[in-house]
């Protein structure tokens, strides 16, 4: 069977499963459409949880991100999964205890105020919609990869299967194939990385193998890392940051941005008690885990595999590495893998010394220009992408073909997962908070059903095109969605629990101080709405304030946005008696019952 | 209902406490070993690196699902003590 044949398999059986489950798990009420009638088990949400958080980034991108920025690059795996810390301790059980289906719904209702709901919902569409594009385009790229249609047909497959199973079965239908997702995501993701890291070290557990001998040279499989990447002008992959001020900023934006996405938020509503929701996030970050803990393993080990492929004298007991540099290996004896990937674009080689051979080094290091002057070298000729790594590994580490059509199935899983969450937090905030409970009150059940599933059509179409026609910063929005998760709505929800004082007046004031100058100061250096050359300042390090970059100020932007909160608040009047006690009420589980409409 | 006001504060109180806690670890492994005091750790080797390293890899991880579990554990036994639960 060909290549294309199993990966047509794989992925057309996965989408036969959705589907199925899409026609087992239609919604009848507003409330199988919002929170899936609130009766989801914990340990499912907690898996269809993993699988709306982890996303084509995570998937495909992670360990790429990793194996280039070794250390340095360990922010996003811990803001990544500590947000769900906070999550947990600060806002999904009392979240869960109001009782209500929606993110803005709890901000309208704690802080009374209709336009305290309405900036809640642009905050939730912004950031979701921007979140959302980088979905649609990374499930077009997977399509278009091992499918080859173009990705554009891609994007409008991704859109017809999503309609299928979020319009009919809303949160429902969503929840049910999300967890089909992440089984089939981890699977994928879990298989290459478990033979590599046999084949490096001996040890078929990633996480461990990753800290233990690699087995060629007997030395520590870090240690032998560090030597390689220092031998070629790198620099140590475990090499410590200089700026920790921003380290620390950037994490605990990625944190509480990740606390404050809605799509995540919602999906603690569909569990039937508040004890469940606080299990439920610790099962979430269980099943993320899975990936995240094998993430680095997979970074480090293919930048070692890459390395001693392209250098093969380094692979073991080295004397002295200046000799094994000298010998890398001739382009013609280039493995299969390269030779495919070569193919695609995204690894690239240009002999620029015209010896035959590549050369692989850090050409944008002056201490490393006598050494490969004295070579002959006369720069770096390989390119390698990134985004390669996930998706190479069966390759690379030879692999039947069904674990090339697992990954592909595995891709495009993730990127449909975290789509559909995101378009139901989009839908729900249009029908239920803009239609239902600021337009039009008075409508029926059935309208809001039918209001729901029509935004749902309208955000599928939404995205469709935004991944047809990707703005040109479409990179850069995911920074945005954070910014805006971390400074507008993680402060007003948590104040809303653990404050009786904060009022409107000081949480509208917030939420507006902590969105206006997170975008301010992204926009002063990415650009104004990230039109390339309006940028007040260029975006280098010694441009920053205080060395805080634009990708880290959500963080500050919060902190804002607390101090305006309060400041204003403590300057008006106190809340009336009956939010305080909706706040009081919110605290205990007694009495938390089923997600109800109004 | 006055015995039943000082009872849900007092459980309040307790959460908060419990939540403190949790939220100092958090900071600790991730903020403090992961990141600012990596240079402290460097003498304990671990698999090749330091231990700041690992925190930072995957230490923190598994202290982070330690933690919201401990949480979970903890709150559910002060549900049942106040009668708060469900």
């Amino acid at each position: 069977m060909s290549q294309f044949a199993i990966n047509l398999l794989f992925v057309g059986g996965s989408f036969a499963l959705y589907i199925g489950i899409a026609i087992w798990a239609r919604a009848g009420s507003t409330k199988d459409f919002y929170v899936a009638g609130g009766g989801v088990h914990p340990v499912t949400n907690g898996m269809a949880t993993a699988a709306d958080w982890m996303s084509a980034a995570s998937f495909i991108s992670m360990a790429g991100l990793l194996a280039s920025g070794g250390y340095a690059n360990s922010t996003f795996l811990m803001g990544w999964t500590g947000g769900y810390v906070i999550l947990a301790m600060l806002l999904a059980p009392y979240l869960r205890k109001f009782g209500k289906f929606t993110v803005p719904d709890f901000i309208g209702d704690r802080f009374y105020s209709k336009t305290a709901r309405v900036v809640a919902v642009i905050c939730l569409i912004v950031a979701s919609v921007t979140y959302v594009i980088g979905q649609m385009t990374g499930a077009g790229v997977a399509f278009s990869r091992f499918l080859e249609v173009p990705s554009s047909t891609g994007i409008w497959i991704a859109a017809g299967i999503v309609f299928l199973y979020a319009v009919f079965g809303g949160m429902k239908g969503i929840t049910y194939t999300q967890v089909a997702q992440y089984i089939v995501l981890i699977i994928a993701y879990t298989i290459p990385a478990v033979f590599i890291a046999l084949q490096l070290t001996g040890n078929p557990i990633p996480m461990f193998g990753m800290f233990s001998t690699h087995t060629e040279s007997g030395v520590p499989l870090l240690a032998k890392l560090n030597e390689v990447v220092t031998a070629l002008g790198f620099r140590d992959y475990t090499a410590d940051v200089d700026n920790k001020l921003n380290m620390v900023l950037f994490t605990l934006s990625l944190m509480i941005g990740t606390a404050g996405l809605p799509h995540v938020i919602i999906r603690f509503f569909t569990v039937p008690k508040v004890a469940d929701a606080r299990w439920s996030a610790g099962w979430a970050l269980v099943f993320i885990a899975l990936l995240y803990l094998t993430a680095p393993a997979v970074g480090s080990m293919a930048r070692l595999n890459l390395a001693t492929t392209i250098y093969p004298e380094m692979a073991g007991q080295v004397e002295d590495y200046q000799e094994a540099l000298a010998n890398p290996i001739l382009y013609e004896e280039r493995p299969d893998w390269i030779r495919t990937w070569e193919d695609t674009g995204l690894i690239v080689f240009t002999d620029r010394n015209n010896d035959g051979r590549i050369q692989m080094y850090n050409d944008a290091n002056p201490g490393f220009q006598p050494i490969a002057s004295e070579l002959g070298w006369e720069g770096n000729e390989l390119t390698v992408n990134n985004d390669i790594l996930v998706l190479a590994n069966p390759e690379i580490a030879n692999l039947p073909g069904w674990v090339v059509g697992l990954i592909a199935a595995g891709g495009i899983a993730a990127a449909l997962s975290t789509a559909a969450g995101l378009l139901l937090a989009i839908s729900s905030a249009i029908s239920h908070d803009l239609i239902k409970n600021t337009i039009n009150p008075s409508i029926t059940e059935k309208g809001e059903m039918l209001a729901a599933r029509i935004s749902m059509a309208g955000a599928i179409l939404l995205a469709t095109y935004l991944g047809l026609n990707p703005p040109g910063f479409a990179a850069q929005v995911v920074a945005l969605a954070f910014g805006i998760a971390a400074a507008s709505l993680f402060p007003v929800l948590m104040m809303g629990i653990f404050s009786t004082r904060v009022n409107s007046k000081g949480a509208i004031c917030g939420m507006l101080a902590g969105l206006i100058s997170t975008l301010l100061y992204i926009f002063t250096y990415l650009g104004w709405f990230f039109i390339p050359g309006t940028n007040m300042l260029a975006n280098v390090e010694a441009n920053w304030l205080l060395g805080i970059s634009p990708l880290s100020f959500g963080a500050v932007g919060a902190m804002i946005n607390f101090a305006v909160a309060f400041a204003v608040s403590s300057a008006t009047e106190e809340p009336p008696q009956e939010i305080q006690e909706l706040v009081e009420s919110v605290r205990y589980p007694k009495g938390a019952g089923a997600a109800t409409g109004h | 209902m006055a015995d039943d006001k000082i009872n849900a504060a007092e459980y309040w109180k307790a959460n908060v406490r419990l939540i403190t806690g949790c939220m100092i670890v958090w900071a600790f492994v991730s903020y403090g070993c992961a990141m600012l005091f990596r240079p402290l750790l460097s003498g304990i080797p671990i698999g090749g690196t330091d231990l700041g390293f690992w925190f930072a890899q995957q230490g923190s991880i598994l202290t982070f699902i330690g933690l919201i579990f401990f949480y979970a554990w903890k709150m559910n036994k002060l549900d049942q003590k106040f009668g708060l639960g469900e």
